[in-house]
């Protein structure tokens, strides 16, 4: 870009995304975020520097043209920027949604030292809606077939990638789903408000147009193991996330009404629970909820709460707000809800009644110490601080770790002792031939964005080696 | 999509389903179960397998209805089709050659026993198979067993076939053996496994229960299916079903099963059509618990 493009004087309005009102919103499960307008996408798209040598695309996990597609926005050229940004990016609706910018792009821009950081997210996002209304999503024509065959498992963001970019190489690529809706944690797991379903189905709708076969409630490992997958099919791509709830191990955490946040996000999203009864699923009322944990899965499951007509609802964390891993805008979010948070908080035991119901949780008050090996501030016990709040619901959201129903059922893939799968960080090559793997299950939980990152990785080694 | 192939209510309240599931047929083993739901915006819930044909590509299910879910299966008739039959899932009942195992049953469980009991007896072992009911015209495919078992010995509640009683009377059908059994194994009711369990604990006899809580996904992801076993926690769906009946914390296992009931029973009040069967008989069984 000449010069003469760049802005000429530095604008450090960052224009604020329109949202429903805070006091609308926790009463629906309609979406938050309401998104740009074409007016204030191209304005904040103006605010780009353009610099020469772009640190955001540095920060991004799968190296996004960034300047290049804002650029075509602010000439009002979104078919242009959303072409741009899909030669990267192949889930960009969902990663201007759920991605935390803040600590990637975003946090690299050179408006940062000025607190007007331009945002990349929202208009990463409006490119994706508006390409989805405007109806102009191309289906690139059917390559010619290699005859080569592919079993992805796993429809999350790794399985859908890696399934998208191999049908685009002529290869006939089957996924295989263990529930009965693909789209892995962007389906179970984050909420309507957060991520409209009918965005992922989209997503999923996509590529199965491009020729992919999805198939639903298949578990790879019960119905068929990969050994008898690998009969089939020239080469398996293992993307099966993180699914396997962390408790806390303390006394109280079977009673009722405690849950996995796995368990009450399902039941929620992937069960439609929050249409009760007229959906099939039950879910309880509570009145008072706490969640454990201070992860984007804890303001999920805070805010579902509230969604759900509880009077109060509290996030328990025991560092303080500012070591809260959630994205920043969920808590922002959150807070203007009306969840209440008690931080530096550490739940020691739960108390329920005689037919095992959740009466109260005990709680002990923590302080900051030393940083610990995450660099993190670690949260000390205060002694005698132990105090009983009541609450009738526990959401606890302190994390998962990869399944182990694949590993446990196929001999010679190896695993490290947090039970993820050795795999190369550059093309996914676990310690199987033919087998591959990429996303949570490779790295432990983490973002959507590295997720897709590394189900590209395996897509191209995967293609090479099929070559 | 799998279609129903025969459907059939075999005594009041229980049920019979035969689903077209080739994959889950040629793949399943005694014990293991599938999650079904009846429906788009249907729930998923978790049922043993009694039955299946790898040649025909069937399995058969059979189950008591007892809210909303099981409700919509029961009305299905063949031809009709489930929106999700998942698995087989959950770890297969150990087998081997124990000598005489001794299968107690009730409810469901004498479908889901039936092809446990079938290679057991295939392995060498003598089988003494217990059912338990509320009436003798509660029983249900008592003949399949007939081949297959060296005894069949029924409780009753009314005492109309077999010993009368419920299953605390387990404790005199074994005293009645020549010799105690080497293993039990308990398919059924909650109550039912409990019970056994807590009897034989005392005669030491091993005792393998088949668990039954509620799940969502069955894949060890919602972890609604925690049970205590031996003091640790454990998932029902991928740890078990199976358990040391001996070492499962009964107490905490019915009320996590219980968790429900109150919206189940609105099933009962809002549904259009009416429950295949009046409310009046659930409320005198105790098998929901």
């Amino acid at each position: 870009m000449s010069t003469e493009e760049r802005p000429k004087k530095l604008d450090l309005n960052r224009n604020d995304m329109p949202r429903q009102p805070p006091e609308i919103r926790r009463h629906n499960f309609s979406e938050v975020a309401l998104g740009y307008t074409q007016d204030l996408v191209m304005a904040e798209a103006k605010r780009c520097m353009q610099c020469k040598k772009p640190r955001c695309v540095t920060g991004c996990p799968v190296e996004i043209d960034i300047p290049g597609f804002v650029s075509f926005v602010t000439k009002g050229d979104f078919a242009s920027g959303i072409k741009k940004l899909k030669e990267k990016n192949c889930l960009p609706a969902v990663c201007g949604r759920v991605c935390p910018q803040e600590s990637q792009c975003e946090s690299q821009c050179i408006l940062k030292n000025k607190g007007a950081e331009v945002a990349i997210g929202r208009i990463e996002r409006f490119l994706a809606d508006w390409e989805a209304a405007e109806g102009v999503v191309e289906i690139p024509p059917r390559p010619k077939p290699t005859g080569k065959k592919i079993a992805v498992v796993g429809s999350g963001p790794a399985g859908i990638t890696v399934a998208g970019d191999l049908i685009l190489l002529g290869h006939e690529v089957t996924v295989f789903e263990a529930l009965h809706r693909a789209g892995g944690v962007l389906t179970y797991g984050i909420p309507e408000f957060r991520l409209p379903k009918r965005i992922v189905a989209r997503e999923v709708d996509y590529v199965q147009k491009l020729g992919v076969n999805v198939v639903t409630d298949f578990v790879v490992g019960k119905t068929r193991t990969v050994d008898e997958l690998l009969e089939e099919y020239d080469a398996i791509f293992i993307g099966t996330g993180a699914g396997l709830p962390w408790f806390m191990n303390i006394p109280g955490e079977n009673l009722n009404g405690v849950y996995s946040a796995n368990e009450y996000l399902t039941r929620m999203n992937l069960m439609q629970g929050y249409k009760f009864p007229n959906s099939s699923t039950p879910v309880k009322r509570h009145t008072r909820v706490a969640v454990v944990g201070g992860g984007n899965v804890a303001m999920d499951s805070a805010r579902t709460a509230l969604r759900r007509g509880a009077k109060e609802v509290h996030i328990i964390y025991r560092r303080s707000m500012n070591e809260l891993p959630a994205r920043h805008e969920e808590v922002e979010n959150a807070e203007e809800e009306g969840v209440i948070f008690s931080v530096l908080t550490l739940p020691l035991r739960y108390i329920g009644d005689e037919d095992g119901w959740l009466q109260e949780i005990e709680c002990m008050k923590m302080e900051l110490g030393e940083p610990d090996a995450s660099g993190r501030r670690s949260p000390v016990e205060i002694e005698g601080s132990n105090f009983t709040v009541k609450f009738d619901a526990l959401v606890c959201a302190i994390g998962n770790s990869p399944n182990p129903l694949i590993p446990s059922t196929t001999a010679g893939l190896q695993t490290t002792k947090r039970g993820t799968l050795v795999a190369d960080p550059e093309t996914g090559k676990t310690t199987r031939d033919r087998i591959w793997a990429g996303g949570d299950i490779v790295t432990g939980a983490a973002t959507v964005i590295l997720a897709m990152g590394a189900g590209r990785k395996a897509a191209r080694s995967i293609h090479a080696y099929l070559s | 999509m799998n279609r129903v192939v025969q459907s059939e209510m075999l005594v009041p309240n229980m049920h019979l389903l035969e689903i077209e599931a080739p994959e889950i047929a040629s793949k399943i083993k005694p014990g293991q179960f599938v999650i079904l739901r009846s429906e788009e915006e249907g729930e998923r819930i978790p049922l043993s397998v009694a039955d299946w044909d790898k040649d025909k590509g069937t399995i058969t299910i059979v189950f008591m209805e007892a809210g909303a879910s099981t409700g919509r299966l029961a009305a299905l008739a063949p031809g009709a089709s489930v929106a999700t039959c998942v698995g087989p899932l959950g770890n297969a009942t150990e087998i081997a050659r124990f000598g005489t195992v001794m299968v107690v049953a009730g409810c469901y469980g004498i479908g889901s026993i039936y092809p446990v009991v079938r290679d057991l007896k295939n392995h060498g072992n003598t089988v003494v198979t217990v059912m338990e009911a509320r009436s003798s015209y509660l029983l249900y495919w008592t003949n399949r067993f007939v081949g297959l078992s060296d005894k069949i010995i029924p409780i009753t509640r009314d005492g109309s076939r077999g010993y009368k009683g419920h299953v605390t009377r387990l404790q005199d059908v074994i005293n009645g053996l020549s010799s105690p059994p080497d293993r039990i194994i308990v398919n059924g009711c909650t109550y039912l496994m409990a019970r056994t369990s807590e009897i034989t604990k005392g005669m030491g006899i091993p005792t393998v229960v088949n668990l039954n809580p509620i799940m969502i996904d069955g894949t060890g992801m919602c972890g609604v299916c925690r049970v205590t076993v031996t003091g640790k926690m454990k998932f029902a769906c991928v740890d078990g079903p199976e358990f040391d009946g001996h070492e499962v914390d009964w107490k905490e296992f019915l009320a996590r099963r219980k968790q429900y009931v109150d919206e189940e029973a609105l099933y009962f009040k809002r549904s259009e059509p009416a429950p295949v069967i009046a409310k009046a008989l659930h409320k005198e069984g105790k098998c929901q618990a």
